[in-house]
Parts: C-alpha cells; sequence; structure tokens
C-alpha cells in the first residue's frame, strides 16, 4: 500500500516536471509514462479500487496539465480493460500467481510485452482521440498515436531494465 | 425487482467504469475558456504550491538568459528618459504626470504588475501557464501578459486567491488582435497546434503590403494588450484562395521555451468597453417589439 502510493507521487512528480517539461522532439510525440503506475498494480486488487485508483491519477495529472478529465477518462479505460488483458493472456486463479504484481518475473516476457503494449496503445490512442475531436486532422491522429505510444514504450522498457522491480516470490505459505 | 438488483450487483464493475468515464467526459467537454472547471480554484490552490516549490530549484538554470533580458528592458527604457532629449526651447516644458487623473483629463489606463512563472508547458495543443499572483493582489481574468523582454505571451483566464492560470499564445483557442507595424492592417493571430515557433496571423486585405521580416505589432483595437507591443516578424505569406486574404507565418519574439518574469497588465477601462460593446449588439440586434 505505502509502496504504491510512494510509486504514485513519483510517477506524477516525473510526469509533470521532467516529461511534459523537456523541449519537444517534435510535435507529433508527448512522452507518457504515468500510466505505468496501473500497469503495475498488485494482482490481487479488485476491479472497482482498479477503476478508483486510475481516475485518482488521471484527474490529478489534469489539475497539473490544467485540462480536467482528459487523462483521467484514457487511465479509467485502461484500468478497465486490464483485468480482460490479464486474464486472456495468463489463465489462472489470483490465487495462483507467485508474485504479487505484473512484470517479466510474473507473466514471461511475451505475455508481459504484449500486455504493456496493448495497454500503452489504448491509453495513448484513448487521450489523442479526446484531443483530436477538439483540434486536428485524421493523418495527425494517427501518426501521433503510433508516434507517442512508440516513445512511451521506448520509456517503460527503459525504466523495466534501469530499474530492476523486487519482487518476492510468494509461497503457498503464506 | 430482485432481477434488477441483482443485475446491478452482476455488472456492478461496469457501471462504475461508465459512471467514472461519464464525470471525466463532462469534465473535459465543460471545460473551456469560459467554463471553470469544477474544483479547479481549489486544485489551483495546491499545484500551485508544488510548483512554487519547483520553480524555486528550476530558475537557477535560467538566471542568466533572464538577465539579459531584464539589461535589454531597463536598456529602453533608459532611452526614454527626458535626460536623453535636448529642448529647444527653454520655456517649454514637458511634465508628466504620474497620477492617475489631472485637471487636465490625464488618466491612466494601463496598469503593470510583475509575477513569477511557477509552471510552463508548451508541449501540449492547448498550452497554459502558472503565476505566482492571485485575485488577493488584484490579478483578474483576461488581463495580458507580457515576457520580461516586453513580448506578448498570454492572457489570464482564472484565478485563485494566490495564483493565476494564463492561457498561452500557444493554445489552439486563444485569439488575438495583432496589426502590422507598417500598413496598419490588422488581423487575427491564432495557433495552428503546430510548431510553438511560430503563430499565424490570418485575414490580412491583400491590399496590404507585405514582405519576410516585418513587424507585427499588437492591434490598437484588442481589449487586453496595450498597443504598440512587438509580437514577431512575419516568416513566411501565403495566400487564401478562398478568401483572398492573406496568412502569415509568425515568428515569435517571445520566448516561450523559457519563461520566468512577466508582466501583467491590466486594462482599468476593461469592464466599460466590453459592457459597452455587448449593450450595442443588445440594442442593435434585440428583436423590434416596439412598432415603427
Amino acid at each position: 500500500m505505502i509502496r504504491n502510493m510512494i510509486r504514485f507521487a513519483l510517477f506524477l512528480l516525473i510526469q509533470v516536471y521532467i516529461l511534459n517539461k523537456i523541449p519537444q522532439l517534435h510535435r507529433f510525440i508527448t512522452p507518457y509514462l504515468y500510466f505505468l503506475f496501473i500497469l503495475w498494480l498488485p494482482f490481487s486488487m479488485s476491479r472497482i479500487g482498479l477503476l478508483l485508483a486510475g481516475f485518482v491519477l488521471g484527474i490529478t495529472l489534469d489539475y497539473f496539465t490544467m485540462s480536467p478529465g482528459l487523462h483521467a477518462s484514457a487511465c479509467v479505460l485502461i484500468a478497465y480493460f486490464r483485468p480482460f488483458m490479464i486474464h486472456v493472456l495468463m489463465p489462472k486463479d489470483i490465487s495462483e500467481f507467485n508474485y504479487r504484481e505484473p512484470s517479466v518475473k510474473a507473466m514471461g516476457w511475451t505475455p508481459y510485452a504484449v500486455y504493456i503494449s496493448v495497454l500503452t496503445i489504448l491509453h495513448n490512442g484513448c487521450i489523442v482521440f479526446l484531443e483530436w475531436l477538439s483540434f486536428g486532422s485524421f493523418i495527425d491522429f494517427i501518426i501521433k498515436v503510433i508516434g507517442t505510444t512508440a516513445i512511451s514504450l521506448l520509456l517503460i522498457f527503459t525504466v523495466e531494465f534501469l530499474f530492476p522491480r523486487q519482487l518476492k516470490y510468494r509461497t503457498n505459505v503464506q | 425487482m430482485r432481477n434488477v438488483f441483482l443485475f446491478l450487483r452482476r455488472y456492478s464493475v461496469f457501471f462504475a467504469f461508465l459512471v467514472l468515464q461519464i464525470i471525466s467526459l463532462s469534465f473535459l467537454f465543460s471545460y473551456n475558456r469560459f467554463h471553470r472547471a469544477k474544483f479547479l480554484g481549489i486544485a489551483n490552490e495546491v499545484t500551485g504550491r508544488i510548483n512554487t516549490q519547483y520553480n524555486r530549484i528550476e530558475d537557477y538554470f535560467n538566471l542568466k538568459q533572464e538577465n539579459r533580458r531584464l539589461h535589454h528592458l531597463n536598456d529602453s527604457l533608459l532611452n526614454l528618459l527626458q535626460i536623453n532629449f535636448l529642448k529647444p526651447d527653454s520655456a517649454v516644458r514637458i511634465v508628466k504626470d504620474t497620477i492617475p487623473f489631472d485637471t487636465l483629463g490625464h488618466y491612466r489606463r494601463y496598469l503593470y504588475r510583475d509575477a513569477t512563472v511557477v509552471y510552463n508547458t508548451v508541449s501540449s495543443q492547448k498550452n497554459y501557464f502558472q503565476l505566482n499572483r492571485g485575485s488577493k493582489l488584484g490579478i483578474r481574468d483576461n488581463m495580458a501578459v507580457i515576457s520580461s523582454d516586453g513580448y506578448p505571451v498570454g492572457i489570464v483566464v482564472n484565478v485563485s486567491n494566490n495564483f493565476s492560470e494564463v492561457m498561452s499564445l500557444l493554445h489552439v483557442q486563444n485569439t488575438v488582435n495583432a496589426s502590422l507595424k507598417k500598413g496598419g492592417e490588422f488581423g487575427t493571430l491564432q495557433w495552428d497546434g503546430k510548431d510553438p515557433r511560430y503563430l499565424s496571423l490570418k485575414n490580412i486585405p491583400k491590399s496590404a503590403d507585405v514582405k519576410k521580416g516585418d513587424t507585427i505589432l499588437t492591434s490598437t483595437y484588442s481589449y487586453n494588450f496595450p498597443p504598440g507591443f512587438i509580437i514577431g516578424t512575419v516568416a513566411d505569406i501565403s495566400m487564401d484562395n478562398v478568401t483572398g486574404f492573406f496568412t502569415l507565418k509568425v515568428k515569435t519574439a517571445a520566448d516561450f521555451f523559457n519563461l520566468q518574469q512577466v508582466h501583467v497588465i491590466e486594462n482599468l477601462q476593461y469592464d466599460e468597453q466590453v459592457q459597452l460593446f455587448n449593450d450595442t449588439r443588445k440594442k442593435i440586434e434585440q428583436p423590434k417589439s416596439v412598432s415603427k
């Protein structure tokens, strides 16, 4: 719990003060990383809890960037689809998982990569779509989704390699 | 009835999802320049405090450029001093009055206040920045904001007690009235959401004599900005074939990437001007109920 709260603050501060501030690489690319918080929440969390956590994360970021509702909507969307993704990729019961949260160790390379990529596309697609509704052309929309997703995935895998999470192996004794 | 409850229970997660989505989308679509977002006042206070802390560190990295800008502005102000000018006749004295009202009818129209930018982005299509002054120090909506070297950067759109949010010129919904320095033709300045270094000036008549490098100023018709501030220079000229107007690509003079100290300008006659404008429209456009 405390670990997740620290993560929440850390991801928000990094997103607001580093990723939103670095000089733009290109007009199609905004680096997003903060939603990794939702992807890293424990398996045991209830689905309602996931939705609420996603909403709170999104709305907090929104008040920093003065766009109320934009990121909240995208976060709620991926929080809703997360359990389905896990179920499709790893069809087993929650109590059977040996680790607390989704990771390479817990899920294996391919399922984890698919899990991360699909939810990243979903999140960025939602944000760019909502921005595009008020402004922009269709080609811009497609390129922006691809560009933003590529840079997000790059960031996520960099984080995975640079900061390996210390995950305890869960035994049945617990 | 029991089935209804069972149904609700079964799909409770889906309903929670729908409710949260509807809340966030309603926040998103009810928010624009004129409508306040929900709880924005309180949120502004909280984010303002965090931003101030961050800004205390970040400011050090821009001190050098900031000093140079300030020096530049001081230099241009020094040039305006009366001692620089010789008077042709000793019987004539120029007296400048600093009191807002005097018997000759001079009065103050614009009031300047200084402020510091505590948060700023250029990467979105809708960019805002936050200032460390709020309604307690007299900041109100629709005041103009210029950078420390005297170039327009935005308009105040929201204030809380101690902080205020400014809509940057780099915001696709922001429109500013601007004119050419040479001929005085005026048009609407907007941002197309693409490159943060360029703005576009629309509706310049075909008759205007425009060349690359010409200066663009704030127009005398603007309610927010005082006339004569340099917005930028013409970088490219294109003709809109449908309307027959020029669209100019303007390179901004202000450096949006490292804004630090800014001035907030209050037009003391703003309310009166807008009131008159609205009243006039109402008067002319109201249905004629009175018989001829």
